[in-house]
Formats: C-alpha cells, sequence, structure tokens
C-alpha cells in the first residue's frame, strides 16, 4: 500500500526555486499494475526518485506500507530501499564482470541472509523473471538486453519487495524484447500478485498496465483505469 | 554485509582490472622491498661493525696519547703524532692498577717490508707477551712475542695472515723466514689466525715485533701508541677508567682533568659511537625508500579515484538496493587496503631477495630483521588506509540519483 499525499518537490538553484511536484496526491493498492506516464520534464522521474526512497519530498507525506517515509534520513530510507524497493533500471545496472546469479544475489549480501538461502532465492528470482537456466552463470556483460532485463528483474524480486519500480524498463530494448519484458511483468503481477510500478513515456508501453496515471508539469492531469489493456505477448 | 562477502568483492574487484592492480601494486612493491632492503643493509653494516669492535677484545679499555689542552691558542696535532705517553706510564699502570686483568702497550707506525723481492705497506706494532689476551688474537703457527724477547730486544716478529699472503703467498710456511723493515732485518717466529676485518681496519694485515725492539730501533724513543686494558668484568670498567685518569694526571702534573694530554676511550662508548652513526646511516636509506613508498602510496590513491569515477553506476546502484554510505566506503577501503597488503607481502619478498642479493654479489652484509617485516606490514597498511580514505569517503558520498545516472 502506497499513500502519496500533496508530495511537493522543489529543486533550488541560487535564487530560483523550481517546483518539479506540486501536491501530488494519490494510492497504489497492494497487487495493483500501475504506470505513470508523462513526456519528459513532467516530474516522472522526480516522482519514481521519492517512490523508490531515493530522495525525499520537499513538503507532503508519502506512506510506504504503512510508514511515513517523507522525513527519513538517508540511511533509514536505505533500510528500506533495502527491505521493501525492487527497482529496474532503463540500463539495466548490472555488475558487468559478475554471473547472472551473482549480480541477482546481490541486494541478499545487503540484508544478510546466509549463503544457502541466498542461492536458494536468487534461482527462484531467477526462474520468476523468466531467465533459461543455461543462461544463469553466464556473466552479465554475455548476456543479450533482453536477458539482461530478466536478470534485472529477478534482482528487483529477490528481496521479496512491497513494490517494484521499473523507470523505462523497455527503453534500450527493440520492441520484440521490449515486449517479453512487458509480458514478464505482467506474469508476476497477474501470477504472482506483485505490485508493478512502470514510469514511461510512451503510452504504448504504459497501456500494457491496469491502471494510468498521467503526469504533466509536475502534477496529475489523469488517473484512470486502462480499460483496453494490452496483453503482451510471450511467444511473439 | 559480513566479512567474507567483503573480501569477497574487493577480490573480484581487484580481479577485474588486473593490469591497473598489478601496476598500481607494483609502486608499492618496490616501496616495501627498498625500505626492507636499506634497513637490511644498514642493519647488516651495524651488526658487522659492532662484530669488528667485539673482535679487538673484550672489556678493554684504550689509552690513547692526546695535544695537552692548555689556555690560549689551540694548535691541534695529529693524534698520532703526540707522543705523551711513555714506556714509564704504562708500567705504572701495571704496578698500580690491580684491578686490571692484563695490559698490553704498544707503539705502532706504517712502514714499508721488504721479504724476497716482495714488499706491502702495513701496521707494525711494537707490543708484549699479553697482547693476544687482551686484544682476542690467537696463534695460528709458530709462538707469539715472549718476555724473553722483550728483555733480549730481539728482531723477530709475528705476521698477520694477510700480511703473509701478500709477503710469501697463501699457505706458505715463513717460519725461519725474515724479513725487512726499515733496514733492519727480523726473524718470523708465528703467524696469528684471521680475524676477519673489512675495509680500512683489516686486523689480519698487521706485523707484531718486541715492543722494546720496536721502541730502539724504529721508535728511537719510549713512547706508546696505545696502551690496552682489560678489565676482568664490566662492571669494573668505569673504575679502573677512574683509577688509571687520576694516575696518568697525577704523574704528568695535570690538575685539571679537563686539560688531559691523553684520552681514555672504553669498548663499549666506541660500540656506543659506532651504533649512532649506523642508525643515522639506516634511517637515511631507510627515508629515501620511504619517499617511493609515499609515490607507491599516491598511485593507490590515484587508482582509487579512477575506479570510483568509473564505478559511479555500479555505487548509484548498490546505494539504490540498500547499501549505506558505510558499506560503500568499507568496501573501497578495504580495496585499497588489500592492494596494499598484496604489495607489502610481496615488497617483503622483493626486499628480501635485494638483500640476499647485495650480500652475495656487493659482500656488503645485510640482515632482515622480523621488526622490519612487522614494520613493513604495518606501514602498507596504514598506506592502504591513508590514502584509500578520500576516494572511499567520495565513493561513499555520491548520490544515488546522479550515480545512477552517471554516463
Amino acid at each position: 500500500m502506497i499513500k502519496c499525499e500533496n508530495i511537493t518537490k522543489i529543486y533550488k538553484n541560487g535564487e530560483t526555486e523550481t517546483a518539479v511536484l506540486k501536491k501530488v496526491s494519490f494510492e497504489i493498492s497492494d497487487g495493483e499494475f500501475v504506470a505513470i506516464m508523462g513526456p519528459s520534464g513532467s516530474g516522472k522521474s522526480t516522482l519514481m526518485h521519492i517512490l523508490g526512497c531515493l530522495d525525499t519530498p520537499t513538503s507532503g507525506a508519502y506512506t510506504l506500507d504503512g510508514q511515513d517515509v517523507s522525513k527519513m534520513s538517508d540511511d533509514e530510507l536505505a533500510d528500506i530501499r533495502k527491505d521493501k524497493i525492487g527497482f529496474v533500471f532503463q540500463s539495466y545496472n548490472l555488475l558487468p564482470r559478475a554471473t547472472a546469479i551473482r549480480n541477482v544475489i546481490l541486494p541478499l549480501i545487503y540484508i544478510g541472509e546466509n549463503k544457502e538461502m541466498r542461492e536458494q532465492k536468487a534461482k527462484q528470482a531467477l526462474l520468476d523473471a523468466g531467465l533459461a537456466e543455461d543462461r544463469w552463470n553466464y556473466l552479465s556483460n554475455q548476456l543479450s538486453g533482453g536477458q539482461m532485463q530478466r536478470v534485472a528483474i529477478a534482482r528487483a524480486l529477490v528481496n521479496n519487495p512491497i513494490i517494484i519500480l521499473a523507470d523505462e524498463p523497455t527503453g534500450n530494448l527493440d520492441t520484440k524484447t521490449g515486449e517479453i519484458v512487458l509480458s514478464t511483468f505482467q506474469q508476476l503481477n497477474k501470477e504472482l500478485g506483485r505490485t508493478i510500478v512502470l514510469i514511461t513515456h510512451e503510452l504504448y508501453v504504459a497501456e500494457h498496465a491496469g491502471r494510468i496515471i498521467h503526469i504533466k508539469d509536475g502534477g496529475i492531469i489523469a488517473d484512470e483505469k486502462n480499460k483496453e489493456r494490452r496483453i503482451a505477448n510471450h511467444n511473439i | 554485509m559480513t566479512l567474507s562477502d567483503l573480501i569477497q568483492e574487493t577480490f573480484s574487484a581487484i580481479i577485474v582490472n588486473k593490469a591497473r592492480s598489478g601496476l598500481t601494486i607494483l609502486g608499492i612493491i618496490i616501496g616495501i622491498g627498498s625500505v626492507i632492503a636499506m634497513i637490511s643493509i644498514g642493519q647488516g653494516a651495524q651488526n658487522s661493525i659492532e662484530a669488528s669492535i667485539q673482535s679487538i677484545g673484550s672489556n678493554l679499555i684504550l689509552i690513547m696519547p692526546g695535544a695537552q689542552r692548555g689556555a690560549g691558542v689551540q694548535v691541534s696535532a695529529g693524534r698520532g703524532s703526540a707522543t705523551t705517553l711513555t714506556q714509564a706510564d704504562a708500567d705504572t699502570i701495571e704496578k698500580e692498577i690491580t684491578l686490571a686483568k692484563a695490559i698490553a702497550p704498544e707503539i705502532s707506525k706504517r712502514y714499508q717490508i721488504t721479504a724476497k723481492g716482495k714488499n706491502t705497506n702495513t701496521q707494525v706494532i711494537g707490543t708484549v707477551g699479553s697482547y693476544p689476551q687482551v686484544r682476542n688474537i690467537q696463534i695460528d703457527t709458530g709462538s707469539f712475542i715472549s718476555d724473553q724477547n722483550i728483555r733480549s730486544i730481539s728482531k723477530v716478529a709475528v705476521l698477520g695472515p694477510t700480511t703473509r699472503d701478500d709477503l710469501f703467498g697463501q699457505g706458505v710456511d715463513p717460519i725461519g723466514q725474515s724479513i725487512r723493515v726499515n733496514k733492519i732485518d727480523f726473524k718470523i717466529i708465528g703467524v696469528t689466525k684471521a680475524k676477519g676485518g673489512s675495509g680500512f681496519s683489516n686486523q689480519d694485515d698487521i706485523i707484531f715485533i718486541p715492543i722494546s725492539t720496536a721502541q730502539r730501533f724504529l721508535a728511537g724513543n719510549d713512547s706508546v701508541t696505545t696502551i690496552s686494558v682489560e678489565a676482568s668484568d664490566q662492571n669494573s670498567m668505569a673504575q679502573i677508567q677512574q683509577q688509571i685518569t687520576a694516575l696518568l694526571l697525577q704523574r704528568h702534573n695535570i690538575s685539571d682533568a679537563q686539560l688531559a694530554d691523553f684520552q681514555i676511550l672504553n669498548q663499549q662508548d666506541i660500540v656506543q659511537t659506532a651504533s649512532s652513526v649506523t642508525d643515522t646511516f639506516t634511517i637515511l636509506l631507510a627515508s629515501i625508500a620511504g619517499i617511493s613508498l609515499i609515490v607507491g602510496g599516491i598511485g593507490i590513491m590515484n587508482m582509487m579515484l579512477t575506479n570510483v569515477t568509473e564505478r559511479t553506476r555500479e555505487i548509484g546502484l548498490r546505494k539504490a538496493i540498500g547499501a549505506k554510505r558505510k558499506d560503500i566506503s568499507l568496501q573501497f577501503l578495504t580495496e585499497s587496503v588489500m592492494l596494499t597488503f598484496f604489495g607489502g607481502a610481496a615488497g617483503i619478498l622483493l626486499g628480501w631477495i635485494l638483500a640476499w642479493g647485495v650480500a652475495q654479489f656487493a659482500g656488503i652484509p645485510t640482515s632482515i630483521s622480523f621488526f622490519s617485516v612487522l614494520l613493513a606490514f604495518g606501514v602498507s597498511a596504514a598506506i592502504g588506509i591513508i590514502f584509500g580514505y578520500y576516494p572511499a569517503r567520495r565513493a561513499a558520498g555520491l548520490n544515488p540519483i546522479e550515480a545512477l545516472r552517471y554516463e
């Protein structure tokens, strides 16, 4: 459960103040698949950073899993990210000379999971993300874009987060592999009940979600259920 | 994050950049290696100097003449030229200083020696029968100068092994042959055992003759150049030194000890002086080597800074998945300490090889102490921490949002 109330973010640059987010309020229930859509400069990245606890709002309250995280210190935020949030980035951000499974284990190292559980959880996450088992011990820079993004999804899943934040996850992929990644998200949402927040500027991508929040100039202009939901075809 | 995770992460990070890590480590290897080698040369020199001082005897007090220091203009005369100590002084010391175990006066000067067409320039020492005991000299073949030789002012000589080699050839028994010193023939009655010795104070390149003979035929007076006194133990040395000083001042009619026309050295003072010289020498060498260590440390810092910049996105990602400042700084600090640790270990090996090589090929004695190895490890770890601290802090301070965006 995510609750944003009057989230405002103001960046100060010398004398000039720029309000990137203006009193944004919305709720996301557990098990939802939400797309946050807007053109560049709309404030969607800033919103994602706040949702992902990488940044705090200038004013307003952000409640994550019943906890107000909007006034937390850096180290407290790091703990929240460690336990409750999974990130998927446009550019994957995998450790290049580590194996796929090693990349997935990485968050568990900071959690302090023991060695056996790490392996077990990482393998489960890789299965859920749909990476073929014969690729698990490949170095991440030997994998294709789609495979890398699956490793990144597995890494986001492995700590069993409240919410998975995907920032333009198909931005670096061609249509076909993008479709596969979107279908992975849909499956995670439908079959495993994962809460997913997808940030994108493409309507086509956003239409794969169950709900679309349109954002422009730092404010929400539309927040509605997606009536004509696209179902990604896994087997294209 | 457990210690084994930390070490595993660090190790794989170092392995990724083999060439760069290797070159950086090389800087530390050279630094630590040269520190170890230099200290070992210094300590080896110290040990050998101390050993050679100890080899001239034990519990030894040396009395040497010096120019009388009076009021007014000081004219410094060469030490060897002063003739203020006489045979009578030596005889009185022998009679009056009952604490002394043995005393041996000597008169020494360098002469050109000839024998069967060969010649050499060496130290000729006129002395007495107790000299071998006082100065730790052993006879190899034949005998040393006897009291009978001294009473009868015989023209006999005992050679040091180096002198024997120079004049007669190695291993030849020269007893019964004669040598010519200052146009006077001396019959050889013995050869001493080699003591070893290096550089300017080769204690084996020497000729002994009776003191009476030296005084009459070579010096032409009854002066002595050194009186060696052996104390029975270390504790009595100070007392003997005092008694001799008092006795000689009285005999020479000098009331102020500051104006004494002789000087008394005891062996410990000599050892201490020599040690302080070699200590300075060791520190000098080690500091020069230390500079290369600092340069190596700067190399570490340089590499770590490059590393932090290159891995900015990785740092951003680690932060995004929950790493705290402390986790990040610890990771980079461990990396630099591990680099210097490897460098330190290899450097100790290199230093040891260098020290061995110096001892083997240059003939300079070296000695690697446990202390210098410990020091090297400590210093290399400290360098890792000091030069790794700033890059690690920089990595830990990165903003995750900006780090993730970094291209």
